[in-house]
């Protein structure tokens, strides 16, 4: 298949996982409800007829047990994709990744890797509440050993998981609850950039907005917003978050003087407070206002719709931070 | 070994048989449970009810028996399928409905939704939404009620599904080795999300606590009567110091894991089947009729109460306002 054409996140991320598996038959799907349910989030529909269920595997609720075999396997050469149902049932699974998965070829003096793929998703906006919504990609981005892919938009879900599905390491790959009914276009035989590359998704010359996952869309919507009141805001969309592409950042920053860090995490502790102290590090001489972070509020995620909403951030309070920052 | 414990003619004949005002009690419980879930369900259709709603239709007769069986000052914990459990315990419909709105008079505040409600006052515990989280945590309450030597026990109710969670097991390792008194309710409704029993689990579930000598029983969970000797029978042993006991409920829900799924991973005939065949509520109302205990009149009018509390409920539901903003920052840690 090639060109461009139009689909969703969910069809693009299950088009990833079709297409390497035709590609490459020690890829293995493993997961609840992944196979003949065809996923909670219906990511791997069908899946399961094409590729049968030797390699599209309807696991026990059992996340250690899951994230635990698709490590051992790994590290003989196979290429799991485990599937967690939500990044918040990585407290059952952690030991695996972070003890286990992140260290192997460190404390094996490089002989072994983990070539695996951790999918999951999280995120607010389904009042799934306080033990189905959260951002915990901090966890993973503290854990040295681990890649961390959190795609924004279409092509990026197919191309990210395609090339998360060729490396050598783990990668936790961790996709957005709200984002999968998102249409955009997508040419499976270009992607938006390489890997571990950020991508400006709007030029602008006042102020850098940086996001990732469904954050960027909230930082284009601000950035629309403020348009109109004649403020250029850049955006940038990190993807990865290891690799961190701060040389990306760094042009923008040094050439706008102004940065606003954007996570739907809680603040504190989180991926965004990481990429501001990097940016004051790397562009000190540059910064006209201290680097600000637009995040979720430090609370668990309420169910409630009104407080669910209030509690991350939204376009209205990332334009508001960036008049802030505008003389 | 064998764990399975069978009981003899004799013990059988001793037991308390429920007299008909507990049967219509039972019956009234069940029926209240059917009717809020339905309800739920509704209100889920009119976009009244957001997110996570596990309906525990069909399940009914396992949340009264066991209740049957408890005494004031035991606690109970369960999943997020835990609406029944509530109803049971005695906690207000209004309370809970208005929880699955997400309004400030909810039983948490509009905070926690379906799957997260308590009660101290109810000795509930939750309303747990991480799969066998919730199993750990009733062993603790069991440590605690020990602890204090109240002899108290603990109700800890957890799935077909989360008994493939490893912290189930270093659960039964402990509340078997410290002899705790709780009673691990597994409610066996055949299905876990979309998978069922035979496809997720290897050997007999009653039997999961065989190796640390936790003895196991299966129990038909569609018949509050069988229901409420077999939990009897387990709040004696455990209550009696012996240490953990397991109860398998055969039981089956009649509506999709939650509101989102369109259950195609059975048939509408097994549906339909246990439905007409095994209803835990149609079954009891023929004994109670077919005894005499009950007549056409009494059936209106429980159904008429039954109604009335529903319907209550679903209205300050809906009319209870939202949470305050400020609530947003609240109840996190206290100010210290
Ligand atoms: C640790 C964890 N894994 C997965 C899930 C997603 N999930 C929610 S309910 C469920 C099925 C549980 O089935 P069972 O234990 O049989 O309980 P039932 O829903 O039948 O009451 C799954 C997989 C979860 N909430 N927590
Ligand atoms: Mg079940």
């Amino acid at each position: 298949m090639t060109g461009m054409s139009e689909t969703t996140y969910r069809d693009a991320l299950r088009q990833a996982l079709d297409d390497a598996m035709g590609a490459d038959s020690t890829i293995v799907v493993l997961g609840e409800e992944v196979g003949r349910y065809g996923g909670a989030y219906g990511v791997t529909k069908g899946l399961i007829e094409r590729h049968g269920a030797d390699r599209v595997i309807d696991a026990p609720i059992s996340e250690a047990a899951i994230v635990g075999a698709a490590v051992g396997a790994a590290m003989t050469g196979l290429r799991p994709v485990a599937e967690l149902m939500y990044v918040d049932f990585l407290g059952l699974a952690m030991d695996q990744l972070a003890n286990q998965a992140a260290k192997i070829r460190y404390m094996f003096g490089g002989q072994v890797g983990v070539p695996m793929v951790l999918r999951t998703q999280g995120g607010t906006g389904r009042s799934a509440g306080a033990q189905h919504s959260q951002s915990l990609e901090a966890w993973s981005v503290h854990t040295p050993g681990l890649r961390v892919a959190m795609p924004a938009t279409v092509s990026d879900a197919y191309h990210l998981l395609r090339h998360a599905l060729t490396l050598p390491d783990p990668v936790v790959f961790i996709e957005h609850k709200a984002l999968y009914t998102r249409k955009g276009g997508l040419d499976p035989a270009a992607p938006d950039a390489p890997w571990g590359r950020a991508v400006v998704r709007r030029p602008g010359r006042n102020v850098t907005l940086v996001a990732y996952s469904r954050m960027v869309h909230s930082a284009l919507e601000a950035a629309a917003a403020l348009a109109e009141a004649g403020i250029e805001a850049e955006v940038i969309d990190l993807r990865t978050l290891n690799p961190l592409d701060m040389e990306t950042v760094a042009a923008s920053v040094t050439r706008t003087g102004r940065a606003v860090v954007v996570s739907e995490a809680c603040l504190t502790g989180g991926v965004a407070a990481e990429i501001a102290a990097r940016i004051q590090e790397d562009c000190f001489d540059w910064l006209e206002e201290p680097v600000i972070r637009v995040a979720g509020e430090d609370v668990p995620i309420p169910v409630s719709p009104g407080l669910e909403a209030a509690s991350i951030p939204g376009a209205p309070l990332i334009a508001d931070a960036v008049r802030m920052m505008l003389p | 070994m064998a764990t399975t414990r069978r009981r003899t003619k004799a013990q059988e004949a001793q037991s308390n048989r429920p007299s008909a005002d507990e049967l219509l009690g039972y019956y009234r419980d069940m029926l209240l449970i059917r009717r809020f879930e339905e309800k739920a369900g509704q209100l889920y259709g009119m976009g009244l009810i957001g997110g996570f709603c596990h309906l525990y239709i069909g399940q009914e007769a396992v949340v009264v028996g066991i209740q049957a069986a408890l005494e004031q000052g035991d606690t109970i914990i369960t999943s997020y399928r835990d609406h029944g459990h509530m109803l049971a315990a005695g906690m207000d419909a209004k309370g809970v409905m208005a929880e699955l709105t997400g309004r400030r008079g909810g039983y948490s505040k509009g905070k926690g939704g379906s799957m997260h409600m308590f009660s101290r006052e109810k000795n509930f515990y939750g309303g747990h939404g991480i799969v066998g989280a919730q199993v750990p945590l009733g062993t603790g309450l069991a440590f605690a009620h020990k602890y204090r030597g109240d002899r108290k026990v603990n109700a800890c109710y957890l799935g077909d599904g989360a008994v493939n969670q490893g912290q189930v097991y270093e659960s039964f390792n402990m509340a078997a080795l410290w002899k705790l008194p709780v009673i691990y309710v597994i409610e066996n409704n055949r299905y876990a999300m979309g998978t069922s029993q035979a496809r997720a689990s290897a050997g007999e579930l009653y039997q999961r606590g065989s190796a640390y000598g936790i003895p196991g029983r299966v129990v038909d969970g569609m018949n509050v009567v069988s229901v409420r000797e077999a939990a009897e029978e387990a709040v004696a042993h455990v209550r009696g110091g012996n240490g953990p006991m397991i109860l398998e409920m055969k039981t089956y829900r009649y509506r999709g894991h939650s509101m989102s799924d369109p259950a195609k991973y059975r048939s509408k005939e097994e549906v339909n089947k246990m439905r007409s065949e095994m209803d835990p509520i149609d079954n009891l109302k023929r004994i109670l009729v077919e005894q005499g205990v009950i007549d056409e009149e009494r059936l209106k009018t429980i159904d008429r109460e039954v109604k009335e509390i529903v319907t209550e409920a679903a209205e300050f539901a809906t009319q209870n306002p939202e949470p305050d903003p400020s609530e947003l920052w609240t109840d996190v840690l206290i100010e210290a």
